[in-house]
């Protein structure tokens, strides 16, 4: 589904990713785990086609297609959805009025007739009851005034929308208590089937407790340089990152 | 990131503006120039009274006497006054009693422009009269509202029908003498529109007038005349147009509007004469005084506008608040794109007790255009408790616009409170990302974002217009992002 080949970006002139190699079939659940600074932003935000990050070489092939010759509205419309780390606010834009807008782009793209009005705000009250989040956020603008939490939820909320067939999620988990970690998940686990695909960025071993990674890869410098299945991460709860660290600048 | 900035602002194309075509029609104009046998001419034209050519005379006199204002944050080209045609008129039959009486062309054209004529064909809730160059066109339901006492008609008709009116108001709130293109239009104004509203009268309809300028070389001045009687209701609408030209045109017109005891007016414009090419080419030159005084004790005063047109805007519609208990709302949206000028905004003069007043300007500035907000709050001595809040609000997309605010308060009553609140924002790339990344693209984005940022003053439009402004909006801005 999604192939990363040897993938280098430079952001503002520095090399931030240094040889990425991923590959994510559909059903599959990735986990890119990674202390603060070792590219996992990046590689998210590469994936989802922000101009500002400059990819100098590598391959990444999705569907079939080359992404990054789409733009990023039409990586989106191709199913790719990035659950950002820092929601961005729209004052005076109603989360209706955008995703309805959001939603009929996709249905244009896909050559299909977009909802009446109707049909939308039904689709918006089962997908709402699904993500268990207030009803109100709804009626308000685009993230604006949201607390750290409802941001996240209204993430996972836009996706489980859109039902994108791959979910970037971008450290979902940070700022969230446990409640709110538990409706995040549950909304990627309605997520999860054979044919979609989902990759977490986290810094932390505890909602892969509840979103069960098939594997998991550890992202240090720039680079892959581990990759394991859902106990690597019991390992990097238990030890930390250093001896990651350790390990491959000996190898370095 | 600079080039890709640099790239989208520079596809600001300054889009087909969409009304820009010319109606080949005969035109009757009389010669280029100003002087007081022209100003005697156009009475005459018009087949006024004395006492209106007398007027028209006065207010030449004072005009000569007079500057042009360079007080505004706009560089205006020297404008020479004897190079422009005052009065143009599409040739018609003398009495347009129905229909059938209007050229067909003109029927056309209001028809392009979205304003059917026929009455059966009009949004239901609308009359509308349309003024084409310096000559009302035709005046819809003018028959259904004046079995309520409602007047709607041409201001020639006006003039014509109820001079007494006419005499009484006219001037009233905006003098001759009041500034320069006050003066200017009361000598050579050709038509506009005239709207009384009986004692107890809410009117039924929404009244409108549609404007377009369609001859070359033309000035267009009009003047609208609102009086609204104790315990009346009217919510008035206002659009205006002009075909796509090299050279620039000069537009000045007057608006007055008066409320008695408990009266309520609500003017709202959508203003989208010609704005010029993106190498700032052409375009309108929007030179407009806009002021109504709420004379009557909790009467109520209400400007909305969205400014999309028009190469240089100067207008400032603004309220007396003389009886006590008034209220008086400046809602205001105006965007500049490409080398468009914009120095807009109101002037709120508290004069009776417990008066509030309510300034919303959202400025919007792209390309490589200037877009000031300039707002007056004046409190006098015996306007006890009176209150005002302001809050001007500019965005920008892209670095080579300029946006400004000038507010002046000056208070003379210790008891009154009056607030300001201004903001400098941009669209944020991360924004525009937000949307890319949900399927929307670009232009769609800013579209929206801009729409949200001006939503407290879109919501103040009328329905039908609200529509029309979102979309003007969305147009008037295709591609330019900062």
């Amino acid at each position: 589904m999604l192939s990363i080949k040897d993938l280098k970006v430079k952001v503002e002139g520095r090399d931030i990713l240094k040889g990425i190699n991923i590959d994510v079939k559909p059903g599959e659940v990735h986990a890119i785990m990674g202390p603060n600074g070792s590219g996992k932003s990046t590689l998210a935000a590469t994936l989802a086609g922000k101009d500002t990050f400059e990819v100098t070489s590598g391959e990444v092939r999705y569907l079939g297609k080359d992404l990054l010759d789409l733009s990023p509205e039409d990586r989106a419309r191709e199913g790719i959805f990035l659950g950002f780390q820092y929601p961005v606010e729209i004052p005076g834009v109603s989360m209706v009025n955008f995703l309805r807008t959001a939603l009929n782009e996709h249905m244009k793209y896909k050559g299909e007739k977009p909802l009446s009005a109707g049909d939308f705000l039904k689709l918006m009250r089962e997908k709402k009851e699904l993500v268990d989040i207030n009803s109100d956020l709804t009626s308000r603008s685009v993230n604006e005034g949201f607390s750290g939490g409802e941001k996240k939820k209204n993430e996972i909320f836009q996706m489980a929308l859109l039902n994108p067939r791959l979910a970037i999620l971008d450290e979902t988990d940070s700022g969230l208590d446990i409640d709110a970690l538990r409706i995040v998940a549950k909304g990627v686990n309605n997520l999860r089937s054979k044919d979609n695909a989902i990759i977490v960025i986290t810094h932390y071993q505890r909602l892969l407790d509840y979103i069960v990674p098939d594997y998991v890869h550890v992202l240090y410098n720039g680079k892959i340089v581990k990759s394991g299945d859902k106990t690597l991460a019991y390992e990097l709860e238990k030890n930390g990152y250093d001896w990651i660290r350790q390990e491959s600048d000996i190898n370095v | 990131m600079t080039s890709e900035q640099d790239k989208i602002i520079n596809e600001v194309t300054g889009n087909d503006y969409k009304y820009g075509f010319e109606t080949l029609i005969e035109t009757e104009t009389l010669p280029k120039g100003l002087n007081e046998e022209i100003v005697r001419a156009i009475s005459a034209k018009k087949d006024e009274p004395e006492w209106m050519t007398e007027l028209r005379i006065k207010a030449f006199r004072h005009w000569q006497t007079m500057q042009m204002p360079d007080w505004a944050h706009l560089k205006i080209p020297k404008i020479d006054y004897q190079d422009i045609i005052y009065y143009a008129a599409p040739k018609q039959k003398p009495s347009l009693d129905s229909l059938d009486d209007v050229d067909p062309e003109l029927i056309d054209t209001f028809n392009k422009l979205g304003i059917p004529l026929e009455e059966q064909k009009l949004m239901t809730g609308v009359a509308v009269d349309a003024v084409m160059d310096s000559i009302s066109v035709k005046t819809t339901f003018s028959e259904t509202l004046a079995k309520l006492g409602i007047i709607f008609c041409s201001f020639s008709d006006a003039v014509k029908n109820y001079p007494d009116l006419v005499k009484k108001y006219m001037g009233s709130v905006v003098p001759y003498t009041d500034n320069f293109f006050a003066a200017l239009n009361s000598a050579v104004f050709s038509d506009g529109s005239f709207c009384f509203i009986p004692k107890g009268v809410r009117c039924p309809m929404e009244l409108s007038t549609y404007f377009r300028i369609n001859a070359a070389n033309t000035g267009q001045f009009e003047r609208t005349l609102i009086v609204a009687e104790d315990d009346s209701y009217v919510s008035y609408l206002e659009g205006c147009t002009a075909p796509q030209r090299d050279e620039n045109q000069l537009h000045a017109a007057i608006v007055e509007i008066v409320t008695m005891e408990n009266a309520e007016v609500k003017y709202s414009t959508v203003q989208n004469w010609y704005p010029g090419n993106k190498d700032g080419v052409g375009g309108i030159y929007n030179f407009v005084t806009k002021r109504g005084i709420c004379k009557g004790d909790n009467s109520k005063i209400s400007w909305t506008q969205v400014e999309t047109g028009s190469a240089i805007t100067w207008k400032y519609p603004s309220c007396i608040l003389k009886g006590d208990n008034t209220t008086a709302e400046f809602y205001s949206v105006a965007v500049t794109n490409n080398y468009q000028q914009a120095d807009t905004g109101t002037k709120m003069i508290h004069i009776g007790k417990n008066s509030k007043s309510v300034i919303v300007s959202k400025g919007i500035s792209a390309g490589k255009s200037q877009n000031s907000y300039r707002g007056l709050v004046k409190v006098l001595k015996g306007a006890e408790n009176a209150r005002n809040f302001s809050q001007c609000d500019s965005l920008l997309l892209g670095d080579k616009c300029g946006a400004h605010t000038f507010p002046y308060i000056e208070v003379d009553n210790d008891s009154a409170i009056v607030e300001h609140e201004a903001t400098t924002s941009k669209i944020g790339e991360d924004q525009i990302f937000y949307c890319n990344q949900r399927g929307i693209e670009t232009e769609n984005a800013i579209g929206l974002i801009v729409n949200g940022y001006a939503k407290e003053v879109l919501n103040k439009l009328p329905m039908e217009f609200a529509v029309e402004a979102q979309k003007l909006l969305a147009i008037s801005l295709e591609g330019s992002v900062g």
